[in-house]
């Protein structure tokens, strides 16, 4: 870890502003990724601005009838509020399944949304990675890439963002609001935060240095039934090996409409909107579920390790489907 | 939940006393305070830190190492490279003449300009705070001369080679009768071949050190598991005798059979230490632990059994292939146990390596058998269906009534009590024997079971008891408790062979000062250490008599008809009975000291005449999702044969630790070897899994009743790592149960099982 100076945040706009006037500056909040990046010098940033005492950890109703949550909510605190657990039933499901109760004690909602990959080679200075060092090549594509991407990869990385709350949120439709150094404050769809390797596989998010989350809206909730399944080496304390976020509204025998977000498998959320039609007023059958499934893995290329998730995706898709219609 | 059932035990003094009582951890309050001191945690005034900086290739040579900046950088104290370290004694050869030397040969640091295997250290910085060494440490500029390096296993067995001898110097092969012809006349065979990965220990405790030298003398606070071997280690590394180094090891936070022998963070803090004129301490983080504080090897069994068709086994051979490293051999014995656990007239085993580029491989929790009966214990239950017959009747049906290689008797042995008993406790009449039958909802269940055995050791030791004139016992032994319960049940002991009151016995262990013996290693500990102890207390007992018996000032003078009963803080002589404190203040004020001692197993009688083993019978019920092929632990059963219980609740402990093991060997531990770099991929705990408690709902222990009395005077045999031995092949054998698919590379994950599952209907 290289040594660095330390700063508490009073307020948003100083913080956006502090970060952006030192390019190897970086907000800290419950530093459960950051730190371990340091530790291993993968981030070396000389100046830690702390926002974790920002007064941004409030659920507050939004005049849609949604909720606007605050970036430096607790992942546990989130997960636990009545709200999110009745209306957003996914979101919490997600959360929970996501690391250790310390963990999400610890971690916030921006810093989740932001967390790094969990790429072996990424944490490992003496490998070849273009995410951590562009233009070094990548070590996964032909390495033991079992945790890495089928969908959105690209030959210079094939990473994956390994949020679970993040899958659930794409699934709802959230918005992420972000204050910009100018003070200027900004909204994006979440499935526009994460960017897809492409050639600059260091470049992942579309925040400028210096942007700072301050809250994620999540619309109203969506009618229908909400299900996450998270497919994972153990039984807790995994990251996903395929995760499912699903909302399903049926209509009588018929499906409605239907929106599926797919985690473990992208460098981001990924929404297969393909399957998302196919699943549209189809009858709520197998067939169905399983013709979702196979378009919504239409594009994906195995690496060798990963090649599992292919199958395992559509399968875990199929079923996860079919368990949110039977609730529906 | 979990449960025990505590069997009674009788005791070999009084019939009442401690030992077989489920007494709680002595040093259990010290630990839940935070008031057991762990080697890095020792405050010491003036203490620096040092922080390793290890190699970036895996072979090759350090052609250029520039550490000018991190010499500039603030804090710093000391840059230890090759070219400025101490001279230290080479390396040596790749196999010691005699097997203990692998436990005390010189291990040097920073010694050459080599690399040898990844991470292996190249520099050591010492600063004024752990934070300076690190930072500093990466300020180090590196520029080596690669070479190619060999780590690949599966596609080089055609390059192995027979070693002298295996791990612990049994012999390299085993041969009886005819195996071939044996095995080609056989009506039913099984030729399976299994592979098992690369896997790391990963105690709590990270490897740590503080040494501080004093004139020629250096003391070592260390996580080591066996303090005798650790001393001469350090001792010929550095170059000085044993008598100049101590090592303290009070409390140690797991060791699994990782901390025998030095490493890195010892032997540089000692040499930092002696530059600097300084205290110096050196912890290995996480992550340097894959490579440098040992692992086991990965391995290629193919094991094959003949049998003719009512079940009973003509032949068994179990060959190994295990990956080495080039520069110090290491032979895992994994083939060993069968030469002692099933009949068959016609008998092979061979161990044969493979070399690699890697670090030294290292005795990993049940050295032999973790790996041997994953690999054996499917095989046997691969027959059993070929047979059509129930896996405990095939084994019932191979049960020999000798040790069917030695030709000895066995000591005690209840496998077949241990199967039969835990098939009535565990249902297993309900496991349908056709696999992929037992569904609930979406889940395939299944029923496993195998068979459990490990060698009961013992390595010799002394232990020096002392009383004093207020009645109170203070036990010293170099023993160390590496989290299995040793001060309790040694507490137990001397309690019970003295006839006083737990709160009466203090013991202490953990300092090279105390009496000399062979440490926790090889589940061989409390037979071990506890026998020492209770001949010590028996000498004790015989001295106190012996003054007694004679002293003008005691009430028992004369007394030398009627045998003396210590019990209950008394003596009792016939009618006669004083204070055992009362007794001591007359005849002895300044209290008495006497040691003990127990011979190694292989030099007795015993050892020769008898094939001393502990057993078991693991039962597993796994689910199967058989949409996603995800594994999980529903149940477990592990009814044990191990000899007299000392305390049924650390004993439990342990089992279920083994149990877990299990389940970790089983379904998730491997440490990925990427042949390319030669470097352990996923080197932290985020990705290399062991269990969590998600992983593990339901575990029952059972202890039979057994006393054996070959064994050791206190009846018992080890037990630390038996629960480890064929848990593994329960579950292995369970997930074939449950889904139909066998899998023969472990660990078994939902990959490997998710394309031979049954299309499901939704
Ligand atoms: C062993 C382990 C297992 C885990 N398992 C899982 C799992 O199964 N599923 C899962 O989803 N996650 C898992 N995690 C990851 C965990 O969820 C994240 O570490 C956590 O959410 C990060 O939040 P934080 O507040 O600690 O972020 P920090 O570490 O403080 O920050 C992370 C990043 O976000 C940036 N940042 C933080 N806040 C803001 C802001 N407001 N605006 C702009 N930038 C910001 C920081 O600069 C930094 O780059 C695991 C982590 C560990 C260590
Ligand atoms: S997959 Fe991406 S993060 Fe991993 S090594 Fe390749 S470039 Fe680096």
């Amino acid at each position: 870890m290289q040594p660095f100076t330390y700063q508490r945040a009073n307020n948003v706009k100083e913080a956006a502003a502090a970060v952006a006037a030192n390019r190897e500056a970086r907000f800290i909040s419950g530093g459960t990724n950051l730190l371990d990046l340091m530790k291993l010098e993968i981030e070396r940033p000389t100046h830690l601005l702390d926002i974790s005492r920002l007064p941004l950890d409030s659920i507050e109703e939004t005049p849609e009838g949604g909720l606007r949550v605050g970036a430096q909510v607790r992942n546990s605190d989130l997960a636990a509020d009545p709200r999110v657990r009745s209306r957003y039933p996914v979101l919490s499901q997600a959360l929970l399944a996501g690391a250790s109760g310390q963990i999400r004690n610890k971690a916030s909602t921006a810093g989740n949304l932001l967390q790094r990959t969990r790429c072996f080679y990424f944490y490992d200075r003496n490998m070849p990675c273009n995410k951590r060092e562009p233009g070094t090549g990548c070590a996964a594509l032909e390495g033991f890439n079992r945790i890495h991407a089928v969908l959105g990869a690209s030959e210079a990385c094939i990473a994956v963002h390994p949020s679970d709350m993040a899958v659930a949120m794409a699934a709802l439709n959230a918005e992420v609001e972000t204050t910009l150094p100018d003070g200027t404050i900004r909204t994006m769809p979440i499935g526009d935060l994460h960017r897809l390797p492409g050639a600059t596989p260091h470049v992942e998010t579309a925040l400028g240095h210096g942007e700072m989350i301050t809250a994620v809206i999540l619309p109203p909730a969506p009618p229908g039934r909400q299900l996450y399944r998270k497919v994972r080496d153990r039984a807790s304390y995994a990251f996903a090996l395929v995760s499912v976020a699903t909302v399903i509204e049926k209509s009588g025998d018929r499906i409605r409409s239907a929106r599926i977000a797919i985690g473990g498998v992208a460098p981001k959320p990924w929404r297969p909107l393909e399957a998302e039609y196919v699943l549209a007023g189809a009858a709520a059958a197998d067939s169905a579920f399983t013709e979702a499934a196979e378009s919504a893995l239409a594009g994906a290329v195995g690496r060798g390790g990963n090649d599992f998730k292919i199958p395992l995706a559509k399968r875990t898709l199929r079923q996860t489907l079919a368990a949110a219609v039977e609730g529906a | 939940m979990t449960e025990t059932t505590i069997p009674e035990y009788r005791s070999s003094e009084t019939g009442t006393g401690p030992v077989g009582q489920p007494i709680a951890r002595v040093d259990g309050p010290l630990k839940v305070t935070g008031r057991a001191t762990y080697a890095y945690e020792h405050a010491v005034n003036g203490a620096a830190y040092g922080y390793i900086l290890g190699a970036a290739i895996a072979k090759g040579r350090i052609a250029e190492i520039d550490s000018a900046n991190a010499e500039q950088a603030p804090g710093v104290l000391h840059v230890m490279t090759y070219r400025n370290a101490p001279a230290q004694p080479a390396f040596g050869p790749a196999v010691t003449p005699t097997v203990p030397e692998v436990f005390t040969r010189a291990r040097p640091m920073l010694n050459s300009n080599r690399v040898r295997f990844y991470d292996e250290p190249v520099a050591l910085v010492v600063a004024e705070t752990f934070e300076a060494a690190r930072a500093a440490a990466g300020l180090i500029r590196v520029r080596y001369e690669e070479e190619r390096g060999a780590f690949d296993l599966p596609a080089r067995l055609a390059e192995a080679y027979a070693p002298r001898r295996t791990n612990a110097g049994f012999e390299t092969d085993s041969a009886v009768g005819d195996f071939d012809g044996a095995f080609a006349a056989a009506p039913v065979t099984v030729d399976a071949t299994y592979r098992t990965p690369y896997e790391h220990h990963n105690p709590m405790e990270p490897h740590a050190t503080l040494a501080l030298w004093s004139g020629d003398e250096v003391t070592v606070y260390t996580s080591a598991q066996t303090l005798a071997n650790f001393q001469a280690g350090l001792a010929s590394t550095l170059g000085i005798p044993r008598e100049r180094v101590r090592i303290v090891s009070p409390f140690i936070g797991g060791g699994f059979g990782s901390k025998l022998i030095v490493h890195a963070d010892s032997v540089l803090a000692a040499l930092a230490a002696r530059v600097l004129r300084r205290p110096v301490k050196v912890a290995l983080t996480r992550q340097q632990m894959f490579a440098n504080a040992g692992h086991r090897a990965e391995m290629v069994q193919q094991v094959r059994l003949g049998a003719d068709r009512d079940g009973r086994l003509t032949s068994i051979c179990h060959d190994v292939w295990s990956a080495t490293s080039g520069f110090e051999e290491f032979c895992e014995q994994t083939a060993v146990f069968g030469r002692s656990l099933y009949a068959a007239p016609n008998r092979l085993t061979r161990h044969r390596l493979v070399p690699v580029d890697l670090n030294r491989g290292e005795w990993m929790r049940s050295p032999g058998e973790a790996p041997g009966m994953l690999a054996f214990e499917s095989a046997m239950d691969e027959l059993a269906e070929k047979l059509g017959l129930d896996p405990i009747e095939l084994r019932i049906r191979n049960e020999p009534t000798v040790d069917p290689e030695q030709g000895v008797p066995f000591s005690t042995r209840n496998l077949v009590a241990c199967m039969q008993e835990g098939a009535r406790r565990f249902g297993w009449e309900r496991r349908n024997p056709s696999p992929g039958r037992i569904r609930e909802g979406r889940k395939l269940i299944g029923y496993g079971m195998a068979a459990a055995i490990r060698p009961n050791y013992i390595g010799a030791g002394t232990a020096k008891v002392a009383i004093d004139a207020t009645g109170r016992v203070t036990a010293r032994l170099d023993m160390t408790d590496i989290g299995t319960g040793t001060y309790t049940i040694l507490t137990q002991i001397a309690a019970e062979s003295l006839g006083v009151p737990i709160a009466a016995i203090k013991v202490e262990l953990g300092d090279s000062r105390f009496p000399r013996t062979a440490g926790s290693g090889g589940s061989w500990g409390a037979a071990s250490a506890g026998s020492a102890l209770h001949h010590a207390c028996n000498a004790l007992k015989e001295r106190i008599m012996e003054a007694a018996r004679s002293s003008d000032r005691s009430p028992l003078r004369g007394a030398n008809d009627v045998a003396p009963i210590f019990v209950g803080g008394e003596i009792r002589v016939g009618d006669r009975s004083v204070s055992l404190a009362d007794l001591i203040g007359r005849i002895a004020p300044h209290g008495m000291e006497v040691t003990g001692s127990v011979a190694a197993a292989r030099d007795t009688e015993s050892y020769r005449t008898y094939s001393q083993h502990s057993y078991g019978a693991h039962f597993a019920e796994v689910a199967v999702d058989s949409d996603t092929g995800e594994i999980r632990m529903r149940r477990m059963l592990s009814v044990i044969g191990a000899g007299r219980i000392l305390n049924p609740k650390t004993a439990r402990s342990q089992i279920l630790g083994g149990m877990t093991w299990g389940i970790g060997a089983a379904l998730m531990e491997e440490t990925v070897l990427d042949p390319r770099y030669g470097h352990f991929v996923n080197h932290d705990l985020a990705e290399y899994h062991v269990p969590v408690h998600g992983d593990v709902p339901e575990m029952e222990v059972v202890f039979l009743e057994e006393y054996d009395d070959k064994a050791n005077p206190l009846g018992a045999k080890g037990l630390g790592e038996l629960g480890v031995c064929g848990a593994g092949a329960a579950m292995a054998n369970a997930i074939y149960n449950a889904s139909g698919v066998r899998v023969r590379e472990f660990p078994i994950t939902l990959d490997k099982v998710l394309p031979g599952l049954p299309a499901t209907a939704i």
